[in-house]
Protein backbone atom coordinates (compact mmCIF):
# COMPACT_ATOMS: atom_id res chain seq x y z
CA UNK A 1 0.00 0.00 0.00
CA UNK A 2 0.88 3.11 -1.03
CA UNK A 3 1.12 6.22 1.79
CA UNK A 4 0.85 9.75 2.10
CA UNK A 5 0.85 12.58 4.68
CA UNK A 6 -1.21 15.62 4.36
CA UNK A 7 -0.57 18.46 6.20
CA UNK A 8 -1.60 22.60 5.74
CA UNK A 9 -2.50 25.34 8.12
CA UNK A 10 -6.13 24.99 8.31
CA UNK A 11 -9.08 25.89 6.28
CA UNK A 12 -6.45 26.24 3.40
CA UNK A 13 -8.26 23.27 1.76
CA UNK A 14 -6.88 20.03 2.75
CA UNK A 15 -10.08 18.34 2.53
CA UNK A 16 -11.20 19.84 -0.62
CA UNK A 17 -8.26 18.80 -2.78
CA UNK A 18 -7.44 15.74 -1.46
CA UNK A 19 -11.28 14.83 -2.69
CA UNK A 20 -10.35 15.98 -6.20
CA UNK A 21 -7.50 14.07 -6.04
CA UNK A 22 -9.28 11.04 -4.76
CA UNK A 23 -11.81 11.36 -7.50
CA UNK A 24 -9.88 11.37 -9.84
CA UNK A 25 -8.00 8.12 -8.75
CA UNK A 26 -11.62 6.09 -8.02
CA UNK A 27 -12.54 6.89 -11.91
CA UNK A 28 -9.15 4.89 -12.20
CA UNK A 29 -10.11 2.45 -10.02
CA UNK A 30 -7.52 3.18 -7.62
CA UNK A 31 -9.36 1.74 -4.19
CA UNK A 32 -8.34 4.76 -1.57
CA UNK A 33 -8.69 5.18 2.47
CA UNK A 34 -7.95 8.13 4.46
CA UNK A 35 -7.46 8.91 8.22
CA UNK A 36 -8.29 12.26 9.35
CA UNK A 37 -6.93 14.03 12.28
CA UNK A 38 -8.53 16.93 13.86
CA UNK A 39 -8.59 18.02 17.35
CA UNK A 40 -11.91 19.33 19.07
CA UNK A 41 -14.18 17.51 15.59
CA UNK A 42 -14.31 17.11 12.24
CA UNK A 43 -16.54 17.42 9.75
CA UNK A 44 -14.79 16.17 7.29
CA UNK A 45 -15.56 12.43 8.10
CA UNK A 46 -18.57 13.16 5.91
CA UNK A 47 -17.60 14.65 3.31
CA UNK A 48 -15.42 11.97 2.58
CA UNK A 49 -17.91 9.45 2.86
CA UNK A 50 -20.53 11.17 0.81
CA UNK A 51 -17.83 11.24 -1.68
CA UNK A 52 -17.52 7.33 -1.17
CA UNK A 53 -14.39 7.03 0.26
CA UNK A 54 -13.55 4.64 3.35
CA UNK A 55 -12.67 7.08 6.55
CA UNK A 56 -11.26 7.12 9.82
CA UNK A 57 -11.56 10.40 12.07
CA UNK A 58 -9.00 10.68 15.07
CA UNK A 59 -9.70 13.34 17.55
CA UNK A 60 -6.74 14.36 19.62
CA UNK A 61 -9.17 16.26 22.69
CA UNK A 62 -6.09 18.12 24.88
CA UNK A 63 -3.57 16.51 23.08
CA UNK A 64 -1.07 18.34 20.59
CA UNK A 65 -2.49 16.97 17.68
CA UNK A 66 0.44 16.16 15.43
CA UNK A 67 2.12 14.39 18.10
CA UNK A 68 -1.49 11.99 18.57
CA UNK A 69 -0.76 11.78 15.08
CA UNK A 70 2.95 10.27 15.39
CA UNK A 71 1.21 7.92 18.45
CA UNK A 72 -1.42 6.04 16.01
CA UNK A 73 -0.03 6.47 12.68
CA UNK A 74 1.16 2.76 13.01
CA UNK A 75 -2.23 1.87 13.64
CA UNK A 76 -3.54 4.29 10.73
CA UNK A 77 -1.43 1.78 8.27
CA UNK A 78 -2.31 -1.46 9.58
CA UNK A 79 -5.98 -0.38 9.02
CA UNK A 80 -5.18 0.69 5.61
CA UNK A 81 -3.39 -2.82 5.07
CA UNK A 82 -6.61 -4.77 6.17
CA UNK A 83 -9.12 -2.99 4.47
CA UNK A 84 -7.21 -3.13 1.11
CA UNK A 85 -6.38 -0.27 -0.21
CA UNK A 86 -4.03 1.10 -3.05
CA UNK A 87 -3.12 3.77 -1.55
CA UNK A 88 -3.81 5.71 2.29
CA UNK A 89 -4.05 9.49 2.52
CA UNK A 90 -3.60 10.48 5.92
CA UNK A 91 -4.66 14.45 6.49
CA UNK A 92 -3.55 16.25 9.46
CA UNK A 93 -5.17 19.11 11.57
CA UNK A 94 -2.78 21.65 10.29
CA UNK A 95 -2.88 23.83 14.04
CA UNK A 96 0.47 24.64 14.11
CA UNK A 97 2.97 26.44 11.51
CA UNK A 98 5.91 24.45 13.10
CA UNK A 99 4.65 21.40 13.24
CA UNK A 100 5.69 18.40 10.49
CA UNK A 101 3.92 15.32 10.33
CA UNK A 102 5.63 13.89 7.27
CA UNK A 103 8.01 10.43 7.65
CA UNK A 104 11.16 10.20 5.90
CA UNK A 105 10.18 7.75 2.62
CA UNK A 106 6.87 8.87 2.70
CA UNK A 107 5.21 11.04 -0.16
CA UNK A 108 4.87 14.56 1.76
CA UNK A 109 2.78 16.60 0.61
CA UNK A 110 1.53 20.11 2.08
CA UNK A 111 -1.62 22.68 1.06
CA UNK A 112 -1.42 26.43 1.51
CA UNK A 113 -3.80 28.72 -0.33
CA UNK A 114 -2.90 32.09 -2.07
CA UNK A 115 -5.16 33.88 0.32
CA UNK A 116 -2.92 33.48 3.29
CA UNK A 117 -1.07 36.24 1.53
CA UNK A 118 2.36 36.11 0.00
CA UNK A 119 4.68 36.15 3.22
CA UNK A 120 2.96 32.84 4.50
CA UNK A 121 5.86 30.76 3.06
CA UNK A 122 7.65 32.18 5.26
CA UNK A 123 6.29 31.63 8.45
CA UNK A 124 5.28 28.25 7.49
CA UNK A 125 8.25 25.24 9.09
CA UNK A 126 9.33 22.23 7.74
CA UNK A 127 5.81 21.37 6.83
CA UNK A 128 6.25 23.17 3.74
CA UNK A 129 9.75 23.60 3.38
CA UNK A 130 10.52 19.67 3.98
CA UNK A 131 7.82 18.23 1.65
CA UNK A 132 7.49 16.82 -1.68
CA UNK A 133 4.41 18.39 -2.97
CA UNK A 134 3.39 21.69 -2.45
CA UNK A 135 -0.25 22.20 -3.37
CA UNK A 136 -1.29 26.03 -3.86
CA UNK A 137 -5.14 26.98 -3.42
CA UNK A 138 -7.84 29.23 -4.00
CA UNK A 139 -5.74 30.60 -7.29
CA UNK A 140 -8.68 32.01 -9.31
CA UNK A 141 -9.53 34.23 -6.20
CA UNK A 142 -6.19 36.52 -6.52
CA UNK A 143 -4.35 38.61 -9.16
CA UNK A 144 -2.18 36.69 -11.38
CA UNK A 145 0.58 39.01 -10.35
CA UNK A 146 0.06 37.44 -6.42
CA UNK A 147 -0.34 34.33 -7.74
CA UNK A 148 3.35 34.53 -9.48
CA UNK A 149 4.86 36.13 -6.38
CA UNK A 150 3.18 33.33 -4.23
CA UNK A 151 4.33 30.68 -6.09
CA UNK A 152 8.05 31.94 -6.20
CA UNK A 153 8.07 32.11 -2.62
CA UNK A 154 7.01 29.02 -1.82
CA UNK A 155 9.90 28.26 -4.00
CA UNK A 156 12.56 30.17 -2.01
CA UNK A 157 11.63 27.99 0.98
CA UNK A 158 11.56 25.01 -1.00
CA UNK A 159 12.99 24.50 -4.04
CA UNK A 160 13.04 20.85 -4.60
CA UNK A 161 9.26 19.93 -3.93
CA UNK A 162 7.37 20.03 -6.86
CA UNK A 163 4.54 23.12 -6.80
CA UNK A 164 1.05 22.33 -8.43
CA UNK A 165 -2.20 24.74 -7.97
CA UNK A 166 -5.42 23.01 -7.67
CA UNK A 167 -8.63 24.44 -7.17
CA UNK A 168 -10.95 22.71 -4.79
CA UNK A 169 -14.20 24.29 -6.12
CA UNK A 170 -14.00 23.40 -9.62
CA UNK A 171 -11.28 20.77 -9.55
CA UNK A 172 -9.12 22.03 -11.94
CA UNK A 173 -5.72 20.40 -11.13
CA UNK A 174 -7.27 17.42 -8.74
CA UNK A 175 -6.56 14.53 -11.66
CA UNK A 176 -3.04 15.79 -11.93
CA UNK A 177 -2.14 15.65 -8.19
CA UNK A 178 -4.04 12.27 -8.20
CA UNK A 179 -1.26 11.09 -10.55
CA UNK A 180 1.60 12.40 -8.27
CA UNK A 181 -0.25 10.62 -5.14
CA UNK A 182 0.02 7.51 -7.25
CA UNK A 183 4.04 8.09 -7.52
CA UNK A 184 4.29 7.39 -3.81
CA UNK A 185 6.28 5.09 -2.80
CA UNK A 186 5.20 1.36 -0.88
CA UNK A 187 5.05 1.83 3.13
CA UNK A 188 4.79 -1.51 4.23
CA UNK A 189 5.73 -0.86 7.67
CA UNK A 190 6.85 2.42 9.84
CA UNK A 191 8.18 1.12 12.69
CA UNK A 192 11.56 2.72 13.36
CA UNK A 193 10.80 4.92 10.61
CA UNK A 194 12.08 8.82 11.06
CA UNK A 195 9.54 11.88 11.59
CA UNK A 196 11.44 14.65 8.86
CA UNK A 197 11.86 16.67 11.51
CA UNK A 198 11.17 16.99 15.24
CA UNK A 199 8.01 18.24 16.37
CA UNK A 200 8.40 21.22 19.17
CA UNK A 201 9.13 20.30 22.63
CA UNK A 202 6.32 20.66 24.93
CA UNK A 203 6.68 19.61 28.57
CA UNK A 204 6.04 22.50 31.01
CA UNK A 205 3.92 23.04 33.35
CA UNK A 206 0.86 24.08 31.19
CA UNK A 207 1.10 20.68 29.36
CA UNK A 208 0.24 18.80 32.29
CA UNK A 209 -2.33 20.96 32.99
CA UNK A 210 -1.53 24.37 35.12
CA UNK A 211 -4.09 27.53 34.42
CA UNK A 212 -2.44 29.64 36.88
CA UNK A 213 -0.44 32.28 35.65
CA UNK A 214 3.11 33.88 37.29
CA UNK A 215 6.52 32.59 37.11
CA UNK A 216 5.95 30.42 40.20
CA UNK A 217 3.83 28.04 38.20
CA UNK A 218 6.02 28.04 35.33
CA UNK A 219 8.04 24.81 35.55
CA UNK A 220 10.14 22.51 33.26
CA UNK A 221 10.53 23.49 29.72
CA UNK A 222 9.90 27.42 29.66
CA UNK A 223 11.36 29.91 27.37
CA UNK A 224 11.42 33.23 27.76
CA UNK A 225 11.33 36.39 25.47
CA UNK A 226 13.86 38.85 25.29
CA UNK A 227 12.77 42.28 25.71
CA UNK A 228 16.40 43.78 25.30
CA UNK B 1 25.04 32.04 -16.75
CA UNK B 2 26.88 30.14 -13.19
CA UNK B 3 26.27 26.37 -13.47
CA UNK B 4 25.93 24.18 -10.82
CA UNK B 5 29.62 23.61 -8.63
CA UNK B 6 30.13 27.82 -9.26
CA UNK B 7 27.14 27.93 -7.54
CA UNK B 8 28.66 25.61 -4.68
CA UNK B 9 31.04 27.97 -4.59
CA UNK B 10 28.75 30.75 -3.60
CA UNK B 11 29.02 29.26 -0.68
CA UNK B 12 32.41 29.94 0.26
CA UNK B 13 32.28 33.86 -0.84
CA UNK B 14 32.21 36.59 1.65
CA UNK B 15 28.81 38.07 2.02
CA UNK B 16 29.74 41.14 0.36
CA UNK B 17 31.25 39.77 -2.37
CA UNK B 18 27.84 37.15 -2.85
CA UNK B 19 25.71 39.85 -2.81
CA UNK B 20 27.62 41.74 -5.52
CA UNK B 21 27.68 38.78 -7.93
CA UNK B 22 23.86 38.11 -6.79
CA UNK B 23 21.72 41.23 -5.66
CA UNK B 24 18.87 38.70 -4.96
CA UNK B 25 20.88 35.96 -2.98
CA UNK B 26 20.19 37.73 0.49
CA UNK B 27 16.29 36.62 -0.33
CA UNK B 28 18.00 32.94 0.96
CA UNK B 29 18.35 34.24 4.36
CA UNK B 30 15.54 36.28 5.19
CA UNK B 31 12.78 33.85 3.46
CA UNK B 32 14.35 31.21 5.67
CA UNK B 33 13.83 33.55 9.14
CA UNK B 34 18.10 34.34 9.37
CA UNK B 35 19.68 37.19 9.68
CA UNK B 36 21.83 38.63 6.57
CA UNK B 37 25.65 37.61 7.96
CA UNK B 38 28.41 39.83 7.99
CA UNK B 39 29.54 41.23 5.44
CA UNK B 40 33.22 39.33 5.71
CA UNK B 41 32.03 36.19 6.79
CA UNK B 42 31.07 33.34 4.14
CA UNK B 43 27.94 31.24 3.63
CA UNK B 44 29.26 28.13 4.23
CA UNK B 45 31.41 29.93 7.66
CA UNK B 46 27.65 31.55 8.89
CA UNK B 47 25.94 28.05 8.74
CA UNK B 48 28.36 26.16 10.52
CA UNK B 49 28.37 29.31 13.05
CA UNK B 50 24.49 29.35 13.62
CA UNK B 51 23.15 28.75 17.16
CA UNK B 52 21.60 24.85 17.03
CA UNK B 53 18.79 26.12 19.45
CA UNK B 54 17.90 28.82 16.80
CA UNK B 55 18.40 26.37 14.17
CA UNK B 56 15.31 24.16 15.93
CA UNK B 57 13.18 26.81 16.69
CA UNK B 58 13.26 27.88 12.67
CA UNK B 59 12.89 24.25 12.08
CA UNK B 60 16.28 23.97 10.10
CA UNK B 61 18.64 21.28 10.04
CA UNK B 62 22.33 22.61 9.54
CA UNK B 63 23.10 19.75 6.85
CA UNK B 64 20.68 20.77 4.74
CA UNK B 65 21.49 24.32 4.51
CA UNK B 66 24.51 24.51 2.15
CA UNK B 67 21.86 22.06 -0.08
CA UNK B 68 19.08 24.67 0.07
CA UNK B 69 21.58 27.43 -0.66
CA UNK B 70 22.66 25.94 -3.80
CA UNK B 71 19.59 24.86 -4.68
CA UNK B 72 17.95 28.82 -4.06
CA UNK B 73 20.96 30.33 -6.29
CA UNK B 74 20.65 27.62 -9.11
CA UNK B 75 16.72 28.75 -9.17
CA UNK B 76 17.74 32.22 -9.36
CA UNK B 77 19.57 31.46 -12.43
CA UNK B 78 16.65 29.69 -13.92
CA UNK B 79 14.26 32.09 -13.22
CA UNK B 80 16.57 34.64 -14.93
CA UNK B 81 17.25 32.45 -17.81
CA UNK B 82 13.90 31.31 -18.19
CA UNK B 83 12.71 35.11 -18.85
CA UNK B 84 15.42 35.26 -21.74
CA UNK B 85 15.01 32.24 -22.84
CA UNK B 86 11.20 31.49 -23.08
CA UNK B 87 11.14 31.14 -26.62
CA UNK B 88 7.65 29.82 -27.77
CA UNK B 89 7.02 29.87 -31.40
CA UNK B 90 3.81 27.93 -31.15
CA UNK B 91 1.74 25.69 -29.15
CA UNK B 92 -0.66 22.65 -30.73
CA UNK B 93 -3.60 21.01 -28.79
CA UNK B 94 -3.74 17.88 -30.18
CA UNK B 95 -7.68 16.61 -30.48
CA UNK B 96 -8.59 13.78 -27.78
CA UNK B 97 -12.47 13.27 -27.37
CA UNK B 98 -15.58 14.62 -24.65
CA UNK B 99 -17.04 13.39 -22.12
CA UNK B 100 -19.03 10.44 -24.08
CA UNK B 101 -15.74 9.44 -25.45
CA UNK B 102 -16.89 11.13 -29.08
CA UNK B 103 -13.15 12.21 -30.80
CA UNK B 104 -12.39 15.24 -30.81
CA UNK B 105 -10.96 15.74 -34.42
CA UNK B 106 -8.16 18.80 -34.69
CA UNK B 107 -4.97 19.79 -34.86
CA UNK B 108 -4.47 23.50 -33.05
CA UNK B 109 -1.55 25.33 -33.26
CA UNK B 110 -2.05 28.79 -31.66
CA UNK B 111 0.68 31.06 -32.59
CA UNK B 112 2.34 34.42 -30.28
CA UNK B 113 -0.21 37.48 -30.80
CA UNK B 114 -3.24 35.09 -31.74
CA UNK B 115 -6.46 35.87 -30.12
CA UNK B 116 -8.18 32.66 -29.77
CA UNK B 117 -11.92 32.79 -28.19
CA UNK B 118 -13.71 30.22 -26.01
CA UNK B 119 -17.44 30.15 -26.72
CA UNK B 120 -19.89 27.18 -24.73
CA UNK B 121 -22.41 27.20 -21.60
CA UNK B 122 -20.66 26.34 -18.01
CA UNK B 123 -20.14 22.91 -17.51
CA UNK B 124 -18.84 22.71 -21.20
CA UNK B 125 -15.47 21.65 -20.49
CA UNK B 126 -13.50 25.33 -20.35
CA UNK B 127 -11.38 24.52 -17.18
CA UNK B 128 -10.66 21.50 -18.14
CA UNK B 129 -9.04 22.84 -21.82
CA UNK B 130 -6.83 25.07 -19.57
CA UNK B 131 -6.36 22.65 -17.34
CA UNK B 132 -4.86 20.07 -20.32
CA UNK B 133 -2.62 23.46 -21.73
CA UNK B 134 -1.27 24.10 -17.45
CA UNK B 135 -0.07 20.28 -16.93
CA UNK B 136 1.16 20.13 -20.56
CA UNK B 137 -0.90 16.73 -21.23
CA UNK B 138 0.18 13.92 -22.99
CA UNK B 139 -2.54 11.99 -23.57
CA UNK B 140 -2.58 11.18 -19.72
CA UNK B 141 -5.78 13.40 -18.76
CA UNK B 142 -9.70 12.76 -19.09
CA UNK B 143 -10.06 14.04 -22.40
CA UNK B 144 -6.58 12.24 -23.81
CA UNK B 145 -5.62 15.71 -25.86
CA UNK B 146 -1.90 16.15 -25.70
CA UNK B 147 -0.05 19.66 -25.94
CA UNK B 148 2.94 20.30 -28.23
CA UNK B 149 5.82 23.00 -27.47
CA UNK B 150 6.93 24.49 -30.73
CA UNK B 151 5.68 21.35 -32.52
CA UNK B 152 7.57 18.77 -30.09
CA UNK B 153 6.28 17.42 -27.20
CA UNK B 154 7.72 18.86 -23.77
CA UNK B 155 10.64 18.30 -21.16
CA UNK B 156 8.39 16.72 -18.29
CA UNK B 157 10.09 18.88 -15.77
CA UNK B 158 8.59 21.44 -17.11
CA UNK B 159 5.48 20.78 -15.57
CA UNK B 160 6.00 22.13 -12.70
CA UNK B 161 9.02 24.52 -13.65
CA UNK B 162 7.14 28.19 -12.05
CA UNK B 163 9.48 30.14 -15.02
CA UNK B 164 7.99 27.47 -17.43
CA UNK B 165 4.05 28.33 -16.18
CA UNK B 166 2.21 28.04 -20.03
CA UNK B 167 -0.74 29.73 -18.64
CA UNK B 168 -1.40 32.93 -17.22
CA UNK B 169 -4.63 33.71 -15.89
CA UNK B 170 -6.97 36.85 -15.52
CA UNK B 171 -10.27 35.95 -13.98
CA UNK B 172 -13.05 37.85 -12.90
CA UNK B 173 -13.44 37.45 -9.61
CA UNK B 174 -9.48 38.25 -8.97
CA UNK B 175 -9.16 39.78 -5.88
CA UNK B 176 -5.93 41.64 -4.16
CA UNK B 177 -5.25 40.42 -1.06
CA UNK B 178 -2.10 42.26 -0.26
CA UNK B 179 -2.89 46.10 1.46
CA UNK B 180 -0.11 47.87 -1.16
CA UNK B 181 -0.16 50.80 -3.27
CA UNK B 182 -0.04 50.22 -6.73
CA UNK B 183 3.60 50.77 -6.91
CA UNK B 184 4.46 49.11 -4.01
CA UNK B 185 2.57 45.89 -5.37
CA UNK B 186 4.41 45.91 -9.02
CA UNK B 187 7.92 46.37 -7.57
CA UNK B 188 6.99 43.30 -5.24
CA UNK B 189 5.85 41.74 -8.36
CA UNK B 190 9.06 42.26 -10.34
CA UNK B 191 11.63 41.81 -7.93
CA UNK B 192 10.55 38.13 -8.17
CA UNK B 193 10.98 37.99 -11.64
CA UNK B 194 14.31 39.35 -10.95
CA UNK B 195 13.64 42.53 -13.49
CA UNK B 196 17.31 44.57 -13.48
CA UNK B 197 15.83 47.91 -13.86
CA UNK B 198 12.83 47.73 -11.27
CA UNK B 199 11.60 51.76 -10.94
CA UNK B 200 11.45 52.05 -14.82
CA UNK B 201 9.84 48.99 -15.11
CA UNK B 202 7.16 49.48 -12.93
CA UNK B 203 6.64 53.01 -14.02
CA UNK B 204 6.03 51.42 -17.69
CA UNK B 205 3.46 49.05 -16.21
CA UNK B 206 1.72 52.12 -13.87
CA UNK B 207 1.47 54.62 -17.09
CA UNK B 208 -0.24 51.44 -19.67
CA UNK B 209 -2.39 50.40 -16.96
CA UNK B 210 -3.51 54.22 -16.69
CA UNK B 211 -3.95 54.31 -20.84
CA UNK B 212 -6.06 51.02 -20.35
CA UNK B 213 -8.27 52.11 -17.80
CA UNK B 214 -11.50 54.76 -18.14
CA UNK B 215 -10.43 56.86 -14.50
CA UNK B 216 -6.81 57.38 -13.71
CA UNK B 217 -5.00 56.36 -10.66
CA UNK B 218 -1.49 57.31 -9.17
CA UNK B 219 0.90 54.99 -8.22
CA UNK B 220 0.30 55.63 -4.83
CA UNK B 221 -3.34 54.29 -5.28
CA UNK B 222 -3.78 51.68 -2.92
CA UNK B 223 -4.49 48.40 -5.04
CA UNK B 224 -7.76 47.47 -2.76
CA UNK B 225 -9.28 50.81 -3.93
CA UNK B 226 -9.23 50.64 -7.17
CA UNK B 227 -12.56 50.31 -9.34
CA UNK B 228 -12.79 46.60 -11.06
CA UNK B 229 -12.15 48.13 -14.15
CA UNK B 230 -8.72 49.82 -13.17
CA UNK B 231 -7.58 46.34 -11.09
CA UNK B 232 -8.39 44.72 -14.98
CA UNK B 233 -6.06 47.08 -16.41
CA UNK B 234 -3.53 47.03 -13.96
CA UNK B 235 -3.34 43.11 -14.30
CA UNK B 236 -3.45 43.14 -17.71
CA UNK B 237 -0.29 45.61 -18.20
CA UNK B 238 1.45 43.64 -15.38
CA UNK B 239 0.88 40.46 -16.88
CA UNK B 240 1.99 41.80 -20.68
CA UNK B 241 5.02 43.29 -18.98
CA UNK B 242 6.44 40.80 -16.08
CA UNK B 243 4.35 37.49 -16.56
CA UNK B 244 6.71 34.71 -18.41
CA UNK B 245 3.83 32.73 -19.64
CA UNK B 246 3.02 32.99 -23.08
CA UNK B 247 -0.69 32.70 -22.99
CA UNK B 248 -2.85 34.49 -21.17
CA UNK B 249 -6.69 33.69 -20.56
CA UNK B 250 -8.84 36.42 -20.26
CA UNK B 251 -12.72 35.47 -18.70
CA UNK B 252 -14.57 38.17 -20.19
CA UNK B 253 -13.56 42.00 -20.03
CA UNK B 254 -16.73 43.52 -18.54
CA UNK B 255 -17.40 46.96 -20.12
CA UNK B 256 -16.49 49.42 -17.44
CA UNK B 257 -13.91 51.47 -16.58
CA UNK B 258 -11.54 50.11 -19.07
CA UNK B 259 -11.19 50.21 -23.31
CA UNK B 260 -11.48 46.10 -24.21
CA UNK B 261 -10.28 46.68 -27.39
CA UNK B 262 -6.97 48.48 -26.49
CA UNK B 263 -6.63 45.85 -23.60
CA UNK B 264 -6.67 43.30 -25.94
CA UNK B 265 -4.14 44.51 -28.41
CA UNK B 266 -1.26 45.52 -25.16
CA UNK B 267 -1.15 41.37 -24.86
CA UNK B 268 -1.30 40.77 -28.97
CA UNK B 269 1.53 43.47 -29.20
CA UNK B 270 3.58 41.68 -26.18
CA UNK B 271 3.33 38.61 -28.46
CA UNK B 272 1.14 36.62 -25.88
CA UNK B 273 -1.21 34.30 -27.40
CA UNK B 274 -4.32 35.37 -26.00
CA UNK B 275 -7.65 33.00 -25.07
CA UNK B 276 -10.25 34.80 -24.14
CA UNK B 277 -13.64 33.39 -22.80
CA UNK B 278 -16.34 35.67 -24.22
CA UNK B 279 -19.68 35.89 -25.50
CA UNK B 280 -19.63 39.66 -26.39
CA UNK B 281 -19.83 39.93 -29.34
CA UNK B 282 -17.31 43.04 -30.13
CA UNK B 283 -14.66 40.88 -28.56
CA UNK B 284 -15.52 38.11 -29.87
CA UNK B 285 -14.99 38.89 -33.28
CA UNK B 286 -11.61 40.02 -32.33
CA UNK B 287 -10.70 36.94 -32.08
CA UNK B 288 -9.13 34.88 -35.28
CA UNK B 289 -10.78 32.06 -33.80
CA UNK B 290 -13.55 30.38 -31.98
CA UNK B 291 -13.28 27.15 -30.26
CA UNK B 292 -17.10 26.10 -29.38
CA UNK B 293 -17.12 24.00 -26.46
CA UNK B 294 -19.93 21.37 -25.49
CA UNK B 295 -20.15 18.14 -22.73
CA UNK B 296 -16.96 18.31 -22.14
CA UNK B 297 -15.01 18.59 -25.85
CA UNK B 298 -14.29 21.12 -28.40
CA UNK B 299 -17.16 20.05 -31.01
CA UNK B 300 -16.51 22.79 -33.52
CA UNK B 301 -13.70 25.57 -34.33
CA UNK B 302 -15.17 28.39 -36.19
CA UNK B 303 -12.24 30.98 -38.32
CA UNK B 304 -13.87 34.39 -38.32
CA UNK B 305 -14.87 35.52 -41.09
CA UNK B 306 -14.80 38.55 -43.59
CA UNK B 307 -18.63 39.05 -43.90
CA UNK B 308 -19.00 38.12 -39.75
CA UNK B 309 -16.37 41.40 -38.75
CA UNK B 310 -18.33 43.64 -41.59
CA UNK B 311 -20.65 43.31 -38.10
CA UNK B 312 -18.34 45.18 -36.16
CA UNK B 313 -19.10 49.00 -37.09
CA UNK B 314 -22.45 48.37 -36.27
CA UNK B 315 -21.56 46.78 -32.72
CA UNK B 316 -19.32 49.24 -32.04
CA UNK B 317 -21.93 52.02 -32.89
CA UNK B 318 -24.72 50.26 -30.78
CA UNK B 319 -21.87 49.48 -27.87
CA UNK B 320 -21.26 53.76 -28.55
CA UNK B 321 -24.55 54.58 -27.95
CA UNK B 322 -25.45 52.27 -24.67
CA UNK B 323 -22.23 53.96 -23.57
CA UNK B 324 -23.73 57.23 -23.81
CA UNK B 325 -26.51 56.38 -22.00
CA UNK B 326 -24.23 54.67 -18.81
CA UNK B 327 -22.98 57.97 -18.91
CA UNK B 328 -25.30 60.06 -18.73
CA UNK B 329 -26.71 57.57 -15.88
CA UNK B 330 -23.50 58.60 -14.20
CA UNK B 331 -24.06 62.50 -14.52
CA UNK B 332 -27.20 62.45 -13.02
CA UNK B 333 -29.41 63.01 -16.28
CA UNK B 334 -32.07 61.91 -17.61
CA UNK B 335 -32.04 59.56 -20.66
CA UNK B 336 -34.73 60.46 -22.30
CA UNK B 337 -32.88 63.71 -22.91
CA UNK B 338 -30.08 61.45 -24.62
CA UNK B 339 -29.72 63.02 -28.35
CA UNK B 340 -28.08 59.70 -28.99
CA UNK B 341 -31.55 57.85 -28.74
CA UNK B 342 -33.44 59.84 -31.51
Amino acid sequence: MKLITIAGPPSSGKTAVTIKAIAALQREGVHVGVVKFDSLSTQDQSVYEKQGVAVMSGLSGNLCPDHFFVSNVSDCLSWGAEKGFDLLVIESAGLCNRCAPHIQGVLAVCVIDNLSGVDTPKKIGPMLKMSDVVVITKGDIVSQAEREVFSYRVRQVNANGTIINVNGLTGQGGHELGKLLLNAPETPDLDGRLLRFSMPAALCSYCLGQRKIGSDFQMGNVKKMDFK
Amino acid sequence: MLIDTENRELLSLPTAELLRLAPFAGDFFSSLGLELPAEEISTADYFASLDAELLEDLGLERQTLAERFTAFMELLENLKSGIDNAHIESITIRGGHDKSGRAEEFDLTVKPGEVICIVGPTGSGKSRFLADIEWMAQGDTPTGRTILINGAAPDPSQRFSIEHKLVAQLSQNMNFVMDLTVEEFITMHAESRMVDDIPSVTAAIIKLANDLAGEKFTPQTPVTALSGGQSRALMIADTSCLSTSPIVLIDEIENAGIDRKRAVHTLVDKRKIVLMATHDPILALMGDRRLVFKNGGISAIIETSNSERANLALFEEMDAKLGAVRNALRNGERISHTPLLA
